[in-house]
């Protein structure tokens, strides 16, 4: 490609593939959508959810979240000593019941979150169940076929699917062409053509074939196809937690065990200062318990998995589907973003805006002659050339069966296409091979024919010369069309802190204009797919993360090495195998969307931490008064909060403690917003409002509890 | 508080501010391996040294063989100072015949691990028991080992963030003996001439004896003074020649040296922060740690100050006169020297437990509870206010990686720090370091609240069978000089101490018994290898790793944003962790007091 100055004219394409429609943010225009939205609260999630919640109380499974382990474990203790209590006849066991009851409400409210977010994604996956249901498969065996259930198919195996038919696996198309109806995977209802050859070759199982016979070559054994992927991911069952939740983890646990050494210190000091004040007793173990489940950061540790599950969930909203939640995670961090041309920053196709006749050959000659040779030429390039002729110079479309003629294609070759009509041969293609064309011929070039096209080529444009016989008639321009809102989105990724690069076939001139117009970082022009892989390796070299897109097999080695590689659904089996996202709407623009989704999750995380590690100040102020006022009635001067009773102030404490995780679910579910600005004015604004508010937040929350509390006697 | 006062304050803080960036210069280009100015001179010196304890200057060190030759540096050290204090009545330089009766097995081992690991706590009288051949040859010369094996921490640690993918952290030999050479052996060499200009001892003479005016013998103790208290300031080490430290005119004679010792404690650790930014190649991120270090050292020098300066109310109720006027300073004066007053003195408390130096120059157990909160939550913070020499450093990057890993995530990304991904390794060695702390200080302390020790067994005729090793019969509370919450106070500020390397003492807590040696001694081995070796392994860690472009996605870890950040979670982590033991010792204690109630001295059990 190197050595090309010009772009060929792409072949025509005997069908196109309905891609998405092109310059509209992906959000909104999906017809369907793989997981329909549903309200957060959707009773039937909801139901399922509160059973859950008393499932997961079982230590085994609780025991992989230390926070609520450590909880659940002083739940017990303190309900221990309550039914001690109850045989012993002690007092204040008011107090006790309440105590345990809301710890084991807290246990209850953070399985909660965790079911709520799990739920959602069973409720998907049933219904995609249902669709893959008990499909049976014609496989080939020799010249005629058996029926057998596709349960039984194994990679290798040859199928015949005919009109009507549920393709009953993952494969290649090895014969033949056919409608197939996609929307149990996409959610799109517009059929795509899958043939043979070429990046359209690829099926997936459970999709249905509208038309035609085709056979397909099953690429993958039982449970392994894309749909039960597609399951298992949505329900969660191949969730594995993501590198910076396991670091999260770390750390809370780490917390958790200072705090515990803090509360279980407090005893014997306590006992020290009450021996040596002689006053007041030493606080008992539903106390004790009390602080440590306040000061544990019960929180972020009761909703840490609902947010990685929300997370991916929000993904697949997005009808991405993405292989790891590593790979969401990593989407946050890119630096990188590569962006092809065609169809992501321009529209898919180029337009001719002008025709540039030479010296010697009127507009009107040079449009009717580009206008004829165009003719048979179904590209979207080759159309817009008959719609500008017809709109500047009012030349219809003629009918050309009438006269005697022969069209030639475009070939890689020639880099030319044409017609040769009533003895004319007119040609239009690359500026170079149309000039060799004329040279050859024995015709000579207007002067001013290498300025035009290279003006041309500096501006963006494409041009094509066009000639009749021996003769340069002029030249038409193409022109890329950057999609309308793609400059202020990318303007947006620098904010970010991201960088936007191009990459395109075309040459470093043309790229220079469209990457100027589109205001992106840098371009890679004449890129081949060794061009681009190495430039990812440069990328990550300096330490930088990089995502891009693709849909080609020659794309796969790329999409392996990026960081996040997003494939398109309508492209490859080996490009769908070797990115960590598939996009199900094959909208390379998405990847803009998945980057936001990587952000918000990272952000989700980060503010719930600080608020729950914020949050205990207040909670200090309320139960270290309350804990030592008869031994020190000297430290009251600490309730701020001017708390009740000691009573009233741990369980104030306690109560707020739990309901703050259950005020949190929507949150997490939904994510905090993310705004597009830089880090600097995004973390000032985030800790003021979870940090600085999650010191302030619940002093007026625990002393509302206290009065509550009081108000209906329960303390 | 007087205008005098904070001027003193102020003052101190330019001075600091002024020598940072070239000392911070400097020791980057040392530790760089570039020359200095000062190479002509010392460089044959260096090489010598490679030389005898035969080290190749170009071998760079994993974390885990840096982390070895540390810790048999210290294995080494550590039996040499033991073996000397054993020892010491038949080695030379002993003019006043100390022998091994006056050091026990118990103090040998406290008093050892104490110089080895730059605490320097001291549960004996300098001049009561040790020879001038210990002093010098033991204790001062752990002062220099100690210190710059503080600083090569740090420089290891600096270089994890510096380093990209590079498995080694630098040579724990080479680094040491640079310390030593260009900065800890040019700087004390200048002090001392000047300390002993100003008045410090130098000899080795006897103890004098001679008669007061008012009749009375007084023995005055002598010795190589001023050639330790150089170092003891400069590496942050704080173990004085005699028991009243800074606060004995042989060690600090007037308001001048007293002066140049505060500046000398924060000498290196300041400067060290702008290393660190010279070295990971952004300055702006020493100076962001710079200023976390002084708006807390700031914060709590005034507040120390002022809650001296205000004095006791119970002794202004009494009619006596507790504002400062011409004639008298007003405040708390009780257990300050007159030489230095309130301004100074809390200046020094702060200084020296902001830093892990613990010298004193006056009783931090009379100061007002609250102002005695200062040293004690500066010491359970971890000394992170500029800290200690090296330790200081890599102690507030410890907390720079919590802050950015709690407060990173919320800019979007996985957290990094410097260009360098916070990650699960980090995280953990962070975590570890964190949570041994706490252990040490939390659980030793609780322990000693509840503690007793039997009567030991009797046999028919009522003799004891054996003695009571540990303590005396009783409970371990029995040896703190004040009951109540003081007392609590003395002893969580003696695990505390100890724990973070410090070495001050509350005082007031009679510690020279087995029990008291042994828990306080194992505090302070957890408290600096617990702490150092997770962060050498998260630098190990840090090395292997791609620096990341900074972009303006990336969090900012410079500027006045950043600072809060990190002077909050140092704040929030050390209040969290420790407030419920605070509220029962000091906090309570300054409400008490405002009620009028004070916890008289308890007298002191006739054993000690």
């Amino acid at each position: 490609m190197a050595t090309l100055t010009e772009t060929p004219i792409p072949a025509p394409l005997k069908d196109p593939i309905p891609g998405p429609p092109s310059g509209q943010d992906p959000g909104s225009l999906l017809p369907g959508k793989l997981v329909r939205a549903r309200p957060l609260f959707d009773p039937e999630i909801v139901r399922r959810a509160l059973r859950d919640s008393f499932l997961k109380l079982n230590p085994l499974t609780l025991m992989k979240n230390p926070v609520m382990f450590v909880v659940e474990v002083g739940a017990a203790l303190v309900t221990v000593f309550l039914l001690r209590d109850l045989f012993t006849g002690a007092g204040g066991l008011g107090f006790e019941v309440q105590i345990a009851i809301w710890l084991w409400f807290t246990v209850l409210f953070a399985n909660f979150a965790e079911a709520m977010a799990e739920a959602r994604g069973k409720a998907q996956a049933d219904a995609l169940r249902k669709t893959k249901g008990d499909a049976m498969a014609k496989r080939l065996v020799g010249k005629k076929y058996e029926v057998v259930p596709a349960s039984k198919l194994r990679s290798g195996d040859v199928v015949i699917a005919e009109t009507g038919d549920l393709i009953p696996g993952d494969g290649e198309v090895i014969e033949g062409i056919a409608t197939v109806d996609e929307s149990v995977i996409t959610g799109e209802s517009a059929p795509v053509i899958r043939e043979s050859g070429g990046d359209r070759s690829a099926v997936t199982g459970g999709t249905k074939v509208l038309s035609d016979q085709v056979r397909i070559r099953i690429t993958s054994n039982p449970g392994e196809t894309f749909l039960d992927k597609m399951i298992a991911l949505v329900e969660g069952a191949e969730r594995q937690k993501t590198p910076n939740e396991i670091a999260l983890n770390i750390l809370i646990a780490g917390l958790t065990l200072i705090f515990l050494l803090a509360v279980a210190t407090l005893h014997p000091f306590a006992v020290y200062a009450v021996s040596s004040a002689g006053a007041g007793v030493v606080p008992t173990i539903a106390v004790l318990v009390s602080l440590l489940v306040c000061l544990i950061p019960t929180t972020i540790g009761g909703l840490l998995s609902a947010i990685g599950i929300a997370g991916m969930d929000r993904v697949m909203q997005h009808n991405v589907l993405a292989m790891s939640g590593k790979a969401v995670e990593a989407s946050g961090d890119v630096n990188t973003l590569l962006l092809d041309k065609t169809g992501t920053i321009t529209l898919g196709n180029r337009q001719a805006v002008e025709f540039i006749a030479f010296e010697g050959v009127t507009e009107e000659e040079l449009a009717d002659a580009a206008q004829l040779s165009s003719l048979a030429d179904e590209t979207p390039e080759g159309r817009s050339v008959v719609v500008l002729a017809k709109e500047k110079y009012g030349l219809r479309g003629r009918e050309v069966a009438e006269h005697e003629a022969h069209f030639i294609p475009f070939s890689a070759y020639t880099r030319m296409s044409g017609v040769d009509i009533d003895g004319r041969s007119l040609r239009k293609g690359a500026s170079s091979a149309i000039a060799k064309l004329v040279e050859d011929a024995g015709g000579s070039l207007p002067a001013n024919f290498q300025e035009v096209s290279d003006r041309i080529s500096r501006t963006g444009g494409t041009p094509l010369a066009v000639a009749d016989g021996r003769r340069a008639l002029g030249i038409i321009h193409l022109k890329d069309i950057v999609k309308g809102g793609m400059k202020e989105r990318i303007a947006q990724l620098r904010a970010m802190g991201i960088r936007s690069v191009m990459i395109t076939g075309d040459n470093p001139l043309t790229a220079a204009a469209i990457a100027q117009e589109a205001g992106v970082d840098d371009f890679l022009a004449q890129a081949t797919p060794g061009d681009k892989l190495t430039y990812i390796k440069r990328e990550q070299g300096e330490g930088r993360l990089v995502a891009m897109t693709g849909d080609g097999t020659n794309d796969a080695p790329a999409l392996a090495q990026a960081d996040v590689g997003l494939a398109m659904n309508t492209g490859t089996m080996a490009a769908k195998e070797a990115g960590n996202m598939v996009d199900l709407d094959s909208n390379p623009t998405k990847l803009i969307e998945v980057v936001a989704i990587g952000k918000q999750l990272l952000i989700t995380r980060g503010a719930l931490t600080t608020f729950s590690i914020a949050n205990d100040v207040a909670k200090y102020f309320a139960i270290i008064p309350a804990m030592f006022l008869a031994t020190y009635p000297a430290l009251s001067r600490f309730n701020i909060m001017q708390l009740h009773s000691p009573q009233s102030a741990v369980l104030a404490a306690v109560i707020f403690n739990a309901l703050i995780i259950i005020a949190l679910v929507p949150l997490a579910l939904r994510g905090v917003k993310y705004r597009p600005v830089g880090a600097a004015s995004l973390l000032r604004r985030n800790v003021l409002i979870y940090g600085l508010g999650g010191i302030l937040v619940p002093f007026p929350g625990i002393w509302l509890i206290d009065r509550l509390l009081v108000l209906l006697h329960l303390a | 508080m007087t205008v005098n006062g904070i001027a003193q304050i102020l003052i101190f803080f330019l001075i600091i501010l002024a020598t940072t960036k070239p000392l911070g210069i400097f020791m980057a280009r040392l530790f760089e391996g570039k020359r200095t100015f000062l190479h002509p001179i010392l460089r044959p010196l260096e090489v010598l040294t490679y030389k005898v304890i035969g080290v190749r200057e170009e071998t760079e060190q994993r974390w885990t063989q840096y982390t070895a030759a540390l810790l048999a540096f210290s294995v080494f050290s550590f039996l040499f100072v033991y073996l000397l204090q054993r020892l010491q009545g038949v080695l030379p330089l002993n003019p006043q015949g100390f022998n091994r009766t006056s050091v026990t097995p118990d103090l040998a081992f406290n008093t050892a691990v104490s110089f080895v690991t730059n605490t320097n706590w001291q549960a004996y009288s300098g001049e009561s028991t040790l020879s001038y051949l210990v002093q010098m040859a033991g204790l001062a010369v752990q002062n220099f080992a100690s210190a710059a094996a503080g600083i090569a921490v740090a420089i290891a640690v600096v270089r994890g963030f510096a380093r990209q993918q590079m498995d080694s952290l630098g040579n724990f030999w080479v680094d040491v003996t640079r310390a030593t050479v260009y900065i800890l052996l040019p700087v004390s060499t200048v002090v001392a001439l000047f300390l002993c200009w100003q008045g410090v001892i130098q000899n080795f003479n006897h103890y004098t004896t001679l008669t007061t005016v008012e009749g009375v013998k007084q023995i005055i103790a002598q010795g190589p003074v001023a050639s330790q208290e150089a170092i003891k300031m400069l590496g942050t080490n704080g173990g004085g020649f005699f028991n009243a430290n800074s606060a004995h005119p042989f060690e600090n004679p007037n308001p001048l040296t007293n002066f140049l010792q505060i500046i000398l404690i924060f000498l290196i650790p300041a400067a060290l922060t702008y290393t660190f930014g010279v070295m990971v190649g952004d300055r702006r991120q020493g100076w962001t740690v710079f200023s976390a270090c002084a708006v807390m050292f700031l914060a709590g020098a005034f507040f120390c100050y002022w809650a001296e300066a205000q004095g006791n109310p119970t002794l202004a109720k009494l009619g006596i006169e507790t504002h400062a006027t011409a004639l008298q300073p007003g405040g708390n004066m009780e257990g300050k020297e007159t030489r230095f007053g309130i301004a100074a003195s809390a200046l020094f408390a702060t200084v020296t437990t902001d830093a892990s130096c613990g010298a004193v120059n006056g009783m931090h157990d009379s100061f007002t509870p609250l102002a005695g909160l200062v040293p004690l939550f500066n010491i359970e913070t971890g000394e992170v206010i500029f800290g200690g020499v090296g330790a200081g450093l890599y102690g507030i990057l410890l907390y720079a990686i919590l802050a950015v890993f709690i407060a990173g995530l919320m800019v979007g990304r996985t957290p990094e720090y410097v260009g360098k991904k916070v990650e699960q390794k980090e995280v953990k060695m962070a975590m570890l370091a964190l949570i041994a702390t706490a252990f040490s200080i939390l659980v030793l302390a609780a322990i000693t609240s509840v503690i007793h020790f039997a009567e030991p067994t009797k046999d028919a005729k009522g003799q004891p069978v054996a003695q009571s090793y540990w303590n005396p019969p009783g409970p371990a509370t029995a040896n703190f000089a004040n009951n109540g919450p003081h007392g609590f106070s003395e002893n969580l500020y003696a695990y505390s101490s100890a724990t973070g390397n410090n070495g001050s003492a509350f005082a007031g807590i009679s510690v020279n018994t087995p029990w008291y040696n042994f828990t306080l001694g194992l505090a302070m081995l957890l408290g600096r290898f617990l702490f150092l070796i997770p962060l050498l392994a998260a630098a190990g860690s840090l090395a292997l790793k791609k620096k990341i472009p900074q972009t303006a996605g990336t969090l900012p870890t410079h500027g006045p944003l950043f600072v809060g950040l990190l002077v909050g979670t140092v704040i929030l982590v050390g209040a969290l962790t420790f407030f419920p033991a605070l509220a029962l010792g000091p906090i309570v204690e300054h409400f008490l007091m405002q009620s009028g109630k004070l916890f008289a001295l308890l007298p002191f059990p006739l054993w000690s």
